[in-house]
């Protein structure tokens, strides 16, 4: 293959794009693993979970794109307050053998249920019009919906990292991930932290499965079959770090893309190998804190 | 009589019996021997029940014993499976027991090679380290076609009759079966000897406070590397006994799916008990077996709320329950203090 | 001159910008009993894990009888007879109290290791933990499981799994830590009957403790050295207890 601009430019494009939804998905999974300490192998489940709401809602009550897209991310916040008050909390203090075997049992649980009440099959994203076809950016013409969701991402980072360094919640967060019984002794209420941060974190993942839908399909096994990636990007970027799992994501989006097409056969592999040598040389990731 | 002394004491008494074997303990082989004779058409499941009860056996020495959470233990079954079926298709060797010591001696290999790196770490890093290194080898087994098959796996391999006198029949597992038995039955003896000597109890201290362990002058690491690879071992040699029950070798021998089965299993069962693996195995293969097949979604619904109960309420699994069962209806052992 | 029998000559230990030792000479000799005190952020714990070998010193030496041990890891100072307690129960809690004792005097003997015969059946071990028990008033509790002991008998067993190690030197960090007062004479008992042979060295910030057993004390204040001398001296000494009275007043 030649590396012409072109070629070089539609590469980055597209990795970013799938880099992109990554970050969207795997953002709230690392801020609460950061936070609580909380291995969540469920996320998965609430990234589909939202991605149903929101292509369903766009099928079958008429919704546009985007508030199908802001009704997934206030469901999904909603059900998973509900679940982190009731069953998660319950877990703070356990090992992670048991925040494991909760967690896939739950993503179970999701599964099963939209087999039954949903069916077995793939449910296709319908795009706006505004959102098919080409768009010409000078140097290379590109998917419209790609340049949309390194927008969407863009702004997605920005608009958390401002939150998390400039408000006084985001304040609160930094804190608690830092030194929790400090942040405790300083009056900060960690169970409503807790739960808005797991929220927030939730309707993150819906945005994702409902965006990342039409590349990765939206089927009930969604909640397992995309889990292992999105550890991989919280691992690397280190957890609890929005940064970390901004870089993790475009890397690893970028990478898979790019290996995708020049070695079909061994991507993923290579990927898995990267991933080991780099947690053997930072188990915390690239912008974790040490323990 | 001699005078009292410090074996007087009930708990050091209870410390120097705590290995001998209790009246219970043959009873699980008394009922796997009547299971050959009185089911003889489901000797195929019992065989691969019989397989996974040793495989989550060498899960329970490494992860109810010395506490090390692991995510990718189907790394080590595959490395077996794939071993002594590989060797056996390419017509390299194809002795049955021999080929399992070979196998055995594969994923110990890569259990101590893994081991010493990945055991550095805890928690997050190690689960993802252990799931990646699974990940790993699923991906160079699909992709070493020539070799392994690739995503179609090796079939139809070939197995000579266990000590030139029994066939290994895929349609009537009779010489499986018993096989299978007798490997799990010295497997099992060995762990059990394992898990109440010195070095097994030290394995307990490393789960119970590892941070004491070094305080008393415990070489932690070496520790745990000797148990994961021992560990890696018999899960080795549970996967090499599938590869030549089944004749046939894939990659589902070493995915995400039979690591998360065997991990169900063990905690369904109970883990750090020993025959957690057993109750287990034969809960999980029972209710999959006969449930899976009719209502395959109403499964997967059950297994999933039952991992929430037993992860919230029954941290012991069955076996635990049956202790807290048990210490409710008899009345509490007064200690008796020397005199 | 005989050498100290554990001895630090100009310890430091940075954490980044913070020096939580600086330049610390310290010396315990045979059959000590010795306290280093301080006020909270003093760096007695950094110390401890300096003289334990959990951490390396950014600079100085550790030594034990005369022997340099700075860069010797932990484990291996346990085997030459560096015990310690921890401030917070560091114990084996799903097992009984035998069971716990058993670990430490195990790994002693170099029985640990053995993966053939039954613990059980290693009779020495069991009969010199129980013995270790009985001479701590412990033996009556030593089938319970430690989640079900009172917490200053928890203290107990923390001494006891210590004590299973034969050390030279014991570092005691708080031992009667969070012990109600109504059990605080039984961990007192404890210390006051440690064979004579072992040097001791106790952290604390319990000044009753501390003046009941020192024959001297060590005041660290910010990671160094501030005085040291015997129990009366540091008693009399105003510098010492304005640092003690500003903490007292400010916090």
């Amino acid at each position: 293959m030649i590396f012409t601009i072109e070629n070089i430019a539609s590469m980055v494009l597209g990795g970013v794009a799938a880099g992109m939804v990554l970050f969207i998905v795997s953002v709230g999974l690392s801020v609460t693993m950061g936070l609580m300490g909380f291995v969540n192998l469920a996320h998965g489940a609430f990234a589909m979970l939202g991605g149903y709401i929101i292509v369903l809602s766009m099928r079958h009550l008429g919704v546009g794109f985007i508030p199908a897209l802001a009704i997934g991310f206030v469901m999904t916040a909603a059900v998973s307050i509900v679940f982190e008050r009731v069953l998660y909390s319950r877990l703070y203090k356990a090992g992670e053998l048991d925040q494991v075997l909760f967690t896939i049992g739950l993503a179970f649980v999701f599964i099963a249920a939209l087999t039954v009440f949903i069916g077995p099959e793939n449910q296709p994203l319908t795009l706006p019009p505004e959102l098919r076809g080409q768009l010409d950016l000078g140097i290379v013409q590109y998917r419209t919906y790609s340049i949309f969701l390194i927008i969407v991402g863009v702004a997605i980072v920005i608009a958390l990292w401002l939150g998390f360094e400039r408000t006084r919640f985001g304040a609160q967060i930094r804190a608690a991930v830092d030194n929790r019984r400090m942040a405790e002794s300083l009056g900060i209420n960690i169970d409503r932290l807790f739960a808005i941060t797991f929220g927030f974190g939730s309707g993150m993942a819906a945005l994702g499965g409902g965006l990342g839908a039409e590349f990765l399909g939206l089927d009930p096994q969604y909640a397992l079959k995309y889990l292992v990636f999105f550890l991989i990007v919280v691992a690397v970027g280190g957890a609890g770090s929005i940064v970390g799992v901004f870089c993790a994501s475009l890397i690893i989006g970028v990478l898979d893309f790019v290996l995708k097409k020049y070695l079909p056969q061994g991507g993923t592999l290579f990927i898995y190998a990267l991933t080991i040598l780099l947690l053997l040389w930072r188990p915390q990731g690239l912008f974790g804190k040490p323990s | 009589m001699s005078a009292p002394t410090v074996f007087d004491h009930p708990a050091a008494r209870a410390l120097s019996r705590r290995h001998r074997l209790r009246w219970w303990e043959p009873l699980p082989w008394i009922l796997a021997l009547a299971f050959y004779f009185m089911f003889p058409r489901y000797l195929g499941f019992g065989t691969e029940l019989l397989i996974m009860v040793l495989f989550a056996i060498s899960l329970d020495l490494a992860l109810g014993y010395a506490g090390i959470v692991t995510l990718g233990h189907a790394a080590f079954f595959g490395a077996g499976a794939y071993t002594v079926g590989m060797l056996a298709h390419h017509g390299i060797w194809n002795e049955p027991i021999s080929s399992l010591f070979i196998g055995a001696a594969v994923a110990a290999a890569i259990g101590l090679a893994s081991g010493l790196v990945l055991l550095r770490t805890t928690g997050l890093t190690l689960l993802m380290l252990t799931l990646c290194t699974m990940a790993l080898l699923e991906e160079a087994a699909n992709l070493g076609h020539d070799w392994t098959g690739g995503f179609d796996g090796l079939t139809g391999i070939s197995i000579p009759p266990l000590f030139g006198l029994f066939e290994f029949n895929p349609l009537f597992p009779k010489t499986q079966y018993l096989y299978v038995l007798g490997a799990l039955l010295i497997c099992f003896v060995f762990v059990r000897t394992l898990v109440y000597s010195p070095f097994g109890h030290s394995l307990t201290g490393i789960r119970e406070n590892t941070l004491r362990m070094h305080a008393v002058g415990a070489p932690v690491r070496t520790r745990l590397v000797v148990c994961y690879t021992i560990s890696a071992a018999l899960a080795g040699i549970a996967g090499g006994i599938w590869a030549q029950a089944n004749a046939y070798v894939n990659l589902s021998t070493l995915g995400l799916d039979r690591a998360a089965t065997v991990l169900i299993i063990l905690v369904l069962g109970g883990y750090g008990r020993l025959y957690g693996a057993f109750v287990g195995a034969v809960a999980y293969m029972a209710l999959s077996h006969f449930l899976a097949k009719v209502y395959p979604t109403a499964w997967q619904l059950g297994l999933g709320f039952l991992l929430v109960t037993i992860a919230l309420f029954a941290r012991g699994g069955i076996i635990g329950l049956g202790e807290t069962l048990m210490a409710r209806l008899r009345p509490k052992l007064k200690p008796k203090p020397p005199s | 001159m005989t050498a100290a029998l554990l001895e630090t000559r100009s310890v430091s230990k940075s954490f980044g910008a913070l020096r939580a030792a600086r330049d610390v000479s310290f010396k315990l000799e045979e059959g000590a009993r010795h306290a280093l005190i301080g006020p909270n952020g003093a760096g007695k714990t950094t110390f401890i894990n300096l003289l334990t070998g959990v951490l390396p010193p950014s600079s100085g030496e550790v030594l034990l009888k005369g022997e340099d041990i700075t860069t010797m890891e932990q484990a291996a100072r346990v085997k030459r007879g560096i015990a310690r307690t921890f401030q917070i129960n560091r114990l084996f809690r799903g097992l009984s109290v035998l069971e716990n004792v058993y670990m430490s005097v195990a790994e002693r003997v170099g029985a640990a290791p053995q993966m053939i015969t039954p613990a059980g059946k290693r009779k020495d071990v069991i009969d010199e933990s129980m013995h270790l028990l009985e001479t701590l008033k412990l033996a009556d509790h030593a089938h319970l499981t430690i989640t079900g002991l009172p917490y200053g008998r928890q203290r107990l067993v923390e001494l006891a799994i210590a004590l299973g190690l034969k050390p030279v030197v014991l570092l005691l960090d708080e031992p009667a830590a969070g012990v109600p007062s109504a059990e605080t004479h039984i961990i007192l008992d404890a210390i006051d009957a440690l064979p004579k042979s072992i040097g001791v060295l106790i952290i604390d910030h319990d000044m009753d403790l501390v003046f009941r057993f020192a024959k001297k004390i060590t005041v660290l204040v910010r990671g160094a050295v501030f005085a040291e001398g015997t129990p009366k001296e540091i008693g009399a000494n105003a510098d010492v207890r304005a640092v003690y009275l500003g903490q007292a007043t400010h916090g």
